[in-house]
């Protein structure tokens, strides 16, 4: 699969459309628009409170927008609520790690297949039929597959609640992953991790899109992983897009460097930023 | 001390504790899935030991059709508070909801004393009337035969929430909400799983209870004791429900037993307070930790 960067002439595979949220008298997005190219991986930026968590939920179905439309594969689901959207292939990670406490990784991990499968009452108690060919599909497919490509083999028994943050966040995503997802949707997959863990997920996220051909969307605060990783990158500032693009470009954008910054010598900025983005830095030099 | 008498008076009281434990499932399932305190769960009995009674006496039903219908509409009437009372309440803080089912007690109540006024009546029998001997122990036989009836039940429930899928999305739901939710688990239809659950759960104990000493429009105190069970046991635990019910049982047998009938509810009452001051989530209850 080859990732596309920036606006193609194919039809996106996740389409945002004018999308205006609001909370009582406080909008949180205003008007947002955006695709995702099938393949590519996309990451939603924009200082805090810029609404990218809310974008996030409108778009898997907790929120749902007071405008505009969220298309996905071609279809509207503006108004469908969140279960329909994951069966339909939307997997989604949570910022505040989200899961299932006293339960063990496996089993966690195996909820996330929950949506897809179709055995009654009666099967499952006499373990028969559909019952035995489902668990021994989802057992194959998760364990030979998500838990090897995850490397949370060593771990699979343990209750999540023993487990290292980074870890957790790694449970999380098989768990989104074994909803077999056309679209993965990580909430902040780095943050607060140490530079190992982050090397480690941000590894993970590229072998996601190569292996499995599953597209990415991402919020992320981790500037040089965002830079790293992306093809296209949305920025969002007080609810609103104010810049998207190839990741060279929106990061030569002054309205960018001053959302990210605040108000200043735009040149100077610029090299605090750059300074801060060590492994992009490189390759972006030459444009800005 | 009279080794034989204390047997008996131990095994009638883990037999009742049986009961216990079956209308403590019934409120651990729907605390477990919406959190909600349901103060009614006694009275919710109540109406379901009521419905076998029309169905069983007035309607002069033969006992297979009249059970399940009773258990049938006390479901169909969990399904109708769930949408009704509950869900528009979603959201709103847990006191809100709690004094909700509060009402819902009172509601229960009033309807009970119009429909069918507030006389004493008596369930028809069903159950087997030898008497049950054990050893040298003697059990009444309603109350052998009714933790008989409450222990399978028991049993099919575990099992059916154990491997069917619809008891993971409960679990998963208990969990995180809003992670069961973008999992794709239909998250109000869980709440409606588990409150028609409940309702059909607290029929059968109530016509259990019903036949074992008669139905009133104060039967709801029963719902008392359970409470104390599942406060004892932990909220949100169905082994505390279990394991608080036998123990509730016993406790209240022996207090009636040696110390006297008026003495039932204090014993009951200081064991509660003496197991919250030591573990105030309960025995098994799931501590629960914020994280910030």
């Amino acid at each position: 699969m080859t990732p596309q960067s920036g606006p193609s002439a194919q039809q996106p595979l996740l389409q945002v459309e004018g999308v205006t949220l609001s909370f009582g008298g406080v909008r949180a997005l205003s008007g947002v628009g955006f695709g995702v190219a099938k393949g590519s991986i996309t990451a939603v930026i924009g200082p805090n409170g810029a609404g990218k968590t809310s974008l996030f939920n409108t778009i898997s179905g907790f929120y749902r927008p007071t405008s505009g439309h969220v298309h996905f594969q071609g279809q509207d689901i503006t108004n469908l609520p969140a279960p329909q959207r994951a069966k339909l292939g939307l997997g989604r990670s949570f910022q505040n790690i989200a899961l299932f406490r006293g339960m063990t990784v496996l089993d966690n991990i195996k909820l996330g297949r929950h949506a897809h499968l179709k055995t009654n009452v009666l099967e499952a108690l006499l373990y028969v039929g559909r019952a035995r060919r489902e668990e021994a599909e989802l057992r194959a497919d998760i364990e030979e597959r998500i838990i090897d490509f995850l490397e949370i083999d060593h771990i699979r028994h343990a209750p999540v609640s023993a487990l290292s943050y980074g870890l957790q966040k790694r449970v999380e995503m098989a768990r989104a992953l074994a909803m077999q997802p056309e679209i993965l949707m990580l909430d902040e997959p780095v943050a607060g991790m140490n530079r190992e863990e982050t090397e480690d997920m941000a590894r993970f996220i590229l072998d996601v899109r190569e292996e499995w051909g599953v597209t990415v969307l991402m919020v992320e605060h981790d500037m040089g992983m965002v830079m790293d990783l992306s093809d296209h990158v949305v920025v969002l500032n007080f609810g609103q897009v104010i810049a998207q693009g190839v990741p060279a470009t929106v990061q030569a954008n002054p309205e960018v460097i001053r959302a990210y910054l605040g108000s200043g010598d735009v040149a100077d900025l610029r090299r605090k930023l750059h300074a801060g983005t060590t492994a992009a830095a490189t390759s972006a030099q030459g444009v800005a | 001390m009279d080794w034989a008498y204390l047997f008996e008076i131990s095994l009638t009281g883990i037999a009742s504790g049986g009961l216990y434990a079956l209308a403590a499932l019934a409120f651990v399932m729907v605390y477990k899935a919406t959190r909600v305190v349901n103060i009614a769960i006694g009275e919710m009995l109540m109406v379901g030991a009521y419905l076998f009674f029309t169905f069983a006496a007035t309607f002069a039903l033969p006992l297979w059709l009249a059970i399940p219908a009773a258990v049938l509409g006390s479901g169909l009437l969990g399904a109708v508070i769930e949408r009704t009372m509950i869900r528009p309440l979603l959201g709103e803080p847990p006191i809100s909801v709690f004094m909700v089912t509060v009402g819902l007690g009172s509601v229960l109540v009033g309807l009970v004393e119009m429909i069918w006024t507030a006389d004493q009546r008596r369930l028809p029998d069903f159950m087997p009337t030898q008497p049950i001997i054990i050893g040298d122990a003697f059990l009444a036989p309603k109350v052998f035969w009714g933790s008989m009836i409450a222990v399978v039940f028991i049993a099919a429930v575990l099992l059916v929430f154990r491997f069917w899928r619809g008891g993971v999305a409960l679990r998963a739901t208990a969990s995180d909400q809003a992670a069961a939710y973008s999992m794709g688990i239909n998250v109000p239809r869980v709440f409606s799983l588990a409150w028609v659950v409940s309702s059909m759960i607290a029929a059968i104990s109530g016509i259990i209870v019903g036949s074992i000493g008669g139905i009133s429009s104060s039967m709801g105190i029963f719902g008392l004791s359970v409470l104390v069970v599942v406060i004892v046991g932990g909220l949100d635990s169905v082994l505390g429900a279990l394991v608080g019910g036998l123990f509730i049982g016993l406790v209240e047998a022996l207090a009636s037993a040696y110390l006297g009938g008026e003495y039932k509810l204090l014993a009951t009452f200081i064991v509660l307070v003496v197991i919250l001051m030591v573990r105030p989530y309960g025995l098994f209850g799931t501590h629960e930790i914020e994280r910030l």
